[in-house]
């Protein structure tokens, strides 16, 4: 027994410390050594990349720079991508958004008849694997008439963001108190109102966290992008990178520091909002 | 819009029909979009890929394609062993992490990063460190055993195994999350008890552990095997289905099908894995909406 304020030294301690170092180190550097490596390439000029040496010789940040002033052929729409990728992820967070929250809304307070039935057709989707629908996508895509349109992505990745989105809200919203509803009624509110000024204000952190869910969804999304955009100034950065590797001498010291750039903003995000992620997501995920 | 909504609520409009009540219309209405979105995207597109797969002559096309049962056996790898090694270790992380040390904290905010940030760069990343030449990895094993190193990615197994490896490296932080949330759930008093009693770490990760979680730990593996047969990415971006072809799962499959312009081959081989994900996704659909 530890007496607080009281560092008393036992073997026990230290072992039971060595052993969880033990697991600890390798965690660590198992997480770290495929970022370090994109961060070693992003800061090191050509030559010392392709040394393999651990720290470049002479970093630099002139990577950053040929990447800002789209000096590189891979890298000449560099700011029309990252544009394209941002207004996609945030069409998709908002379509989403207005999307799974009306339909949650519908089958958890208005208990619409055949919203269970939606549910669990939603739920099918959620199950079905992404890769699986891309191929018949790409063809409806094309029979719409939407490849190489933003919408196209937009849609498709709205299509597969929802079920979760909906299931999520839905288990959120059956956690309100009927009362509040039954309360807002006597007083006249309309259901319209009840979902403005009761509904969307007490969902609030759930919202949050479905929306940060389907950006970052869309802007990490590689294979629907890759399938339904192919023109240089339509696609997505995750795209661009992958094209990187259409040559045989690809500069892969671009390539690293542009996909360091691509992957601060989510990691960003997701850290932010790390408190609503792990609270709103991974409770809802698995439900034992 | 406000004045009109509440007259309406106030002068009861005559319902359009005698069964729905005002807000089960409104439930209709908002129910809507969602509903064109599963329509137009979901069920065109499922009934139409079925379509195109009807004729049986795809079916002994695929039959008759090496590379086709070869992706079935690497996707039965992939899942089979992939995902219980994945699992195994989550399951040890999570009770790693559920230690309470301050630098343990720190280590699971960094422990996250993968699932934070985008797949393709980091996969990407992981290509070039395997690279035989110039890689990081064959850069050390040269250095501290004078030796050239393997070339990774040009060994069917080897390159197999590696796309595992950057598969768990990416999901191994999401499903230790859950994990970890299922430990803490466990009543902190039974472990005490234990104690007392004198039990063994085993006994009590035997006795009260595995009891408590096995229902979470068998619908996480069952839920990563679904995800994982849609995991394009760790195998596209760093094998890209080689050497000669023999690296590719159902999901980079289809992918390759597509580009060779056979899409009702690429269908095909979608459908040949319906029997075994289907029923794997009603038992899912079953036990998360009760």
């Amino acid at each position: 027994m530890k007496l607080p304020g009281v560092s008393e030294f036992s073997w026990r301690d230290v072992a039971t410390e060595a052993r969880l170092l033990l697991i600890g180190i390798p965690v660590f550097l198992w997480t770290m050594i495929p970022i370090y490596h994109m961060f070693l390439f992003a800061i090191s000029p050509k030559e010392d990349a392709f040394s393999g040496k651990l720290w470049p010789d002479h970093p630099t940040l002139h990577n950053f720079e040929i990447v800002f002033k789209q000096q590189h052929y891979f890298l000449r729409d560099f700011y029309v991508q990252f544009w394209n990728s941002l207004v996609i992820a945030a069409a998709v967070g908002a379509l989403t958004l207005v999307i799974a929250t009306a339909a949650a809304f519908s089958i958890s307070r208005l208990k619409v008849p055949g919203g269970r039935m939606v549910l669990n057709l939603a739920l099918f989707t959620y199950f079905i694997p992404a890769a699986f629908l891309a191929v018949p996508m790409y063809r409806t895509m094309g029979n719409y008439g939407l490849l190489n349109n933003h919408w196209a992505l937009i849609l498709a990745m709205v299509t597969i963001a929802s079920p979760y989105a909906i299931w999520v809200l839905k288990q959120a919203s059956d956690k309100l108190p009927v009362e509040l509803d039954e309360a807002a009624v006597m007083d006249g509110a309309t259901t319209l109102q009840i979902f403005r000024l009761v509904y969307l204000p007490l969902m609030m952190p759930s919202l949050v966290a479905i929306g940060t869910y389907a950006v970052l969804l869309a802007w990490n999304e590689y294979l629907y992008a890759f399938l339904l955009l192919s023109n240089d100034r339509e696609i997505t950065l995750p795209v661009a990178l992958g094209n990187f590797l259409a040559a045989d001498d690809s500069p892969w010291e671009l390539l690293m520091t542009t996909g360091f750039i691509y992957a601060l903003p989510p990691a960003a995000v997701y850290y932010a909002f790390r408190r609503y992620m792990v609270g709103g997501l991974t409770a809802g995920a698995v439900k034992s | 819009m406000a004045i009109t909504l509440s007259r309406d609520q106030s002068i009861p409009a005559p319902p359009l029909s005698p069964r729905l009540t005002p807000a089960q219309v409104w439930g209709i209405v908002l129910l809507a979009p969602y509903l064109l979105v599963f329509l137009a995207f979901v069920v065109y597109p499922v009934c139409y890929g079925l379509w195109l797969a009807r004729a049986p002559s795809n079916y002994v096309a695929l039959y008759n394609d090496p590379i086709f049962a070869r992706a079935a056996v690497n996707t039965l790898i992939f899942l089979v062993i992939g995902i219980n090694i994945k699992m195994l270790i989550a399951l040890f992380l999570s009770g790693f992490f559920a230690q309470q040390r301050t630098w343990i904290k720190w280590l699971s905010v960094i422990f996250i990063l993968p699932w934070a940030v985008p797949s393709i760069p980091t996969i990407l990343s992981v290509r070039f460190m395997l690279n035989p030449e110039w890689g990081m990895v064959n850069h050390l094993i040269f250095t501290l055993t004078g030796d050239d190193g393997p070339n990774w990615l040009n060994d069917p197994t080897v390159a197999l195994s590696m796309a595992i490896a950057v598969h768990i490296w990416k999901s191994l932080p999401f499903w230790t999350l859950i994990l970890i949330t299922g430990r803490l759930a466990i009543a902190h008093d039974l472990f005490e008890a234990a104690e007392v009693d004198g039990a063994s770490w085993w006994q009590k990760f035997r006795f009260i552990t595995w009891p408590s979680m096995q229902t979470l730990y068998i619908t996480c593996t069952l839920l990563s095997m679904i995800w994982t047969l849609g995991d394009f990415n760790s195998v596209y971006l760093l094998t890209g289905g080689g050497p000669a072809d023999l690296t590719h799962v159902l999901s980079t499959l289809g992918i390759r099908y597509l580009r060779l312009d056979q899409l009702s081959l690429a269908m095909a081989s979608i459908v040949c894995a319906m029997p075994f994900v289907l029923p794997l996704v009603y038992f899912m659909m079953k036990r998360l909406s009760r």
